[in-house]
């Protein structure tokens, strides 16, 4: 500090109070003293409080019998099984419904997306309809109304809707086939991940062919053939080892196949419908960002309309599209959380909502829960940070 | 050898190319794959809609008191005009809805010149509207003195408090919102940086109901022995907490829009630091946010409806509670789509007016 003063031409002695560098330092110590403190008050309370009401703080609840039973488990549980195994199965119930959430709200929001920029002027109409009254509705009553006022008016099960026979949607949830794997089908699986794999390096291959010698490899078709082919013929090879397990109709309910739960299926059908129309106002404004010049100077270069989608068009708009998409995944993840409201067992309903009521550990209970969540959103952002930074413009 | 050129007059245009056919062809069948489509659009047009247009109107009751009046096998709406009153002011003293009425009556006269660009007193009505504004909605609504009727928290309810929620959540968090994104852009002070860096990811990586679950169970570990707070305000200090992240994010977003030579120019005039951010900066910057804002204001509103997870009845509370009413049993459809409706209302109009002032005040800050 004193060499670089002298050097300067001002006052041998600088004016601390006015010295940014000074103030900025004395400031940020302030700062952080006022935080300690806020923190150690809080923390000195709540210590105190829990003594008070006889709470004992630490993680040990986690290994104490649950004593309560949960609709739906995709792991063994029952009654008695641990807290840590009830947090397990409220996460796993969570990325389940997030996960079929992601699925179908992108599915969702990139046809109505597209359809919004259609050309035919009812089906343009009908997706901004669809978009403006869904965005502008809360989940909440979104959910409930699929849950209350649908869900509980479907037909009792001998009345259930059907589709062939094989898929079934009554008041109890809605019943699928489900795969019975046998002996033997392990091969298929191999199959399966081997022919993926290979589809990979040949993608890449060709790629690499195309841009060495600009011949053209028709990828598509290949791995299509691949991926259906081979699997097939090991699947037949093998003597078929798998079969279809239908729901069958007996006394008043359904048995056998897969059952998903009427909670489940509001919360997808809500999520998936509300979500989408935020990921479709996304494709929308990614699509609309690719300026027109480029889809002409494509066709001017004699491109395909096919190749002009591909090669021109989509590249560009994903790089607009996925920044906010992935935020849409986010949201959808946290949305999720709105389970506990009907009932359906996730994180949040099982753990911060049964376990904490059981156990009175609230300060443990919601810090996990809340660490889960932000850890969910770091690996997004992690992810987002990375995609962004592979995709972005390379200016030659 | 003269004679006047006089032109035919003009044929008409092909009819297949203008009006109303021109338009259909255009339209709805420019092409094979566009015939199906609108073809098979308005199957499902005609499928759908009939049944719900009767249901909603033509075979619904509308006049009655009690369930009596619901006959005809549509929409009951006897359900929500005879609950309107909860619906609106929860349970709020019927003798003392007024004092509401008189707040939206004097908001909306407060709130309405704002819209006028003509209006000379913009900011200090807006300040006005901000600041002093909810200490006289406060009195109105909590009574106690000047010879009004105190009502407990725990009365208010339905649409009031809906408002009342995400009004005061989103003018709570604005300037904790703002203080935040300055820290977060105070490149020189690292410490102050990282702690505004981490309150705001913290409170945007957790959804609202977390928040809310820790705002009932964990602030009351968090105080003084002795200290208790209202139900109500805990779920509002969990709200502003959560919202002011968000604000930040959306003002940061207008501080780093103003371009650079704003800030050098007022450096070069030696502004001290809260003068260039007062006078220069943020008066720039808030102007840029404001469509923002509006939009964090509707996430909000919608998000309020989660503050039934910790026993507070707000609209989708409150007709979640009527439908509980054995009297009322079984007409959740109609009371999920008035309260849809309503919030769609509010939603919609909210979205359209900040889209329009997005294009109003893009007036040359981007670059």
């Amino acid at each position: 500090m004193a060499d670089e003063t002298s050097e300067r031409d001002i006052p041998a002695k600088p004016r601390r109070l006015t010295d940014p560098k000074f103030r900025a330092l004395v400031f940020q110590i302030l700062a952080s003293i006022t935080v300690a403190a806020f923190l150690f008050f809080i923390v000195r309370n709540t210590l105190h409080n829990m003594e008070l009401r006889g709470i004992s703080t630490g993680f040990g609840f986690l290994d104490r019998v649950s004593g309560f039973g949960i609709l739906q488990s995709l792991i063994e549980y029952d009654e008695s099984s641990t807290y840590g195994r009830t947090f397990l199965v409220g996460l796993l119930n969570t990325l389940l419904v997030s996960a079929l959430g992601v699925f179908f709200a992108t599915l969702i929001g990139f046809v109505m997306g597209v359809l919004r920029l259609s050309s035919n002027w009812l089906i343009n109409k009908l997706a901004t309809v669809y978009i403006e009254t869904f965005r502008n509705i809360p989940l909440l009553l979104q959910i409930f109304f699929w849950y209350f006022a649908i869900g509980f008016n479907l037909p009792s099960p001998r009345q259930s809707i059907t589709v062939g026979e094989s898929l079934f949607l009554n008041n109890r949830g809605l019943y699928l086939p489900a795969p019975v794997f046998e002996d033997g089908f392990m091969a298929t699986g191999l199959a399966i991940v081997g022919s993926i794999i290979a589809v990979i390096f040949l993608a890449r291959w060709a790629r690499k062919r195309f841009e060495a010698t600009g011949q053209l490899f028709h990828t598509v078709y290949a791995s299509l053939a691949i991926l259906i082919g081979v699997p097939t013929l090991v699947y037949v090879a093998t003597g078929m080892p798998m079969h279809l397990d239908y729901p069958t109709l007996q006394g008043f309910n359904f048995k056998g196949g897969l059952t998903v739960i009427p909670e489940l299926f509001a919360l997808t059908l809500a999520l998936s419908i509300y979500t989408g129309a935020f990921i479709a106002e996304t494709v929308r404004s990614g699509i609309q960002s690719v300026s027109h010049g480029q889809t002409e100077a494509a066709s001017a270069l004699g491109l395909r309309p096919s190749w002009t989608l591909r090669l021109v068009v989509i590249p560009q708009a994903m790089r607009v599209i996925i920044p906010p998409l992935t935020s849409q995944y986010l949201n959808l993840t946290k949305n999720s959380s709105l389970a506990a409201a009907i009932g359906y067992p996730d994180l949040v309903a099982v753990f911060a909502g049964t376990t904490l009521n059981q156990t009175g550990q609230a300060v443990e209970v919601i810090a996990i829960t809340m660490s889960v969540y932000l850890v969910l959103s770091l690996v997004i952002s992690v992810f987002m940070n990375w995609y962004n930074a592979k995709m972005a413009l390379r200016e030659r | 050898m003269s004679h006047n050129f006089v032109p035919l007059p003009d044929q008409p245009p092909p009819t297949a190319s203008v009006g109303a056919i021109g338009w259909l062809r255009r339209n709805l069948f420019s092409s094979i794959g566009n015939t199906l489509l609108t073809l098979l659009s308005i199957y499902v047009l005609a499928v759908s809609l009939p049944p719900v247009i009767n249901w909603a109107f033509i075979d619904a009751d509308w006049v009655g008191v009690s369930r009596d009046a619901c006959t005809s096998g549509g929409a009951c709406w006897v359900f929500v005009s005879a609950r309107f009153e909860t619906f609106m002011y929860g349970f709020f003293p019927a003798e003392e809805t007024w004092r509401i009425n008189l707040i939206y009556g004097s908001l909306f006269l407060c709130m309405a010149p704002l819209f006028f660009d003509k209006f000379p007193y913009k900011v200090q009505l807006g300040a006005f509207v901000i600041f002093v504004f909810p200490i006289f909605g406060f009195i109105l609504m909590f009574g106690g003195v000047f010879g009004l009727t105190p009502v407990e928290t725990s009365q208010w309810g339905g649409m009031t408090l809906t408002l009342l929620l995400a009004s005061v959540g989103c003018v709570a968090a604005l300037p904790l919102g703002i203080l935040l994104a300055l820290g977060r852009q105070a490149t020189n002070m690292p410490a102050v940086k990282s702690m505004c860096v981490l309150f705001i990811e913290f409170w945007r990586g957790v959804p609202l109901i977390t928040v809310l679950f820790m705002s009932s169970v964990m602030l009351p570990l968090f105080l003084p022995e002795g200290v208790s707070f209202d139900k109500l305000l805990r779920a509002l200090i969990g709200i502003t907490l959560f919202q002011s992240a968000y604000m930040a994010e959306v003002v940061r977003g207008g501080l780093q829009a103003i371009p650079k030579g704003q800030y050098e120019a007022a450096d070069a005039l030696g502004l001290s630091y809260w003068k260039k951010m007062g006078l220069i900066v943020l008066p720039q910057a808030m102007k840029i946010v404001i469509p923002g804002i509006v939009n964090t204001f509707i996430a909000l509103f919608k998000d309020t409806t989660l503050v039934i997870i910790v026993g507070l009845l707000e609209i989708l509370g409150m007709v979640q509670n009527a439908l509980n009413d054995p009297n009322w049993l079984g007409y959740s459809t109609e009371g999920y789509v008035f309260t849809a409706f309503m919030f769609w209302i509010f939603c919609f109009s909210m979205s359209r007016y900040s889209q329009a002032l997005e294009r109003k005040l893009h007036t040359g800050h981007k670059r």
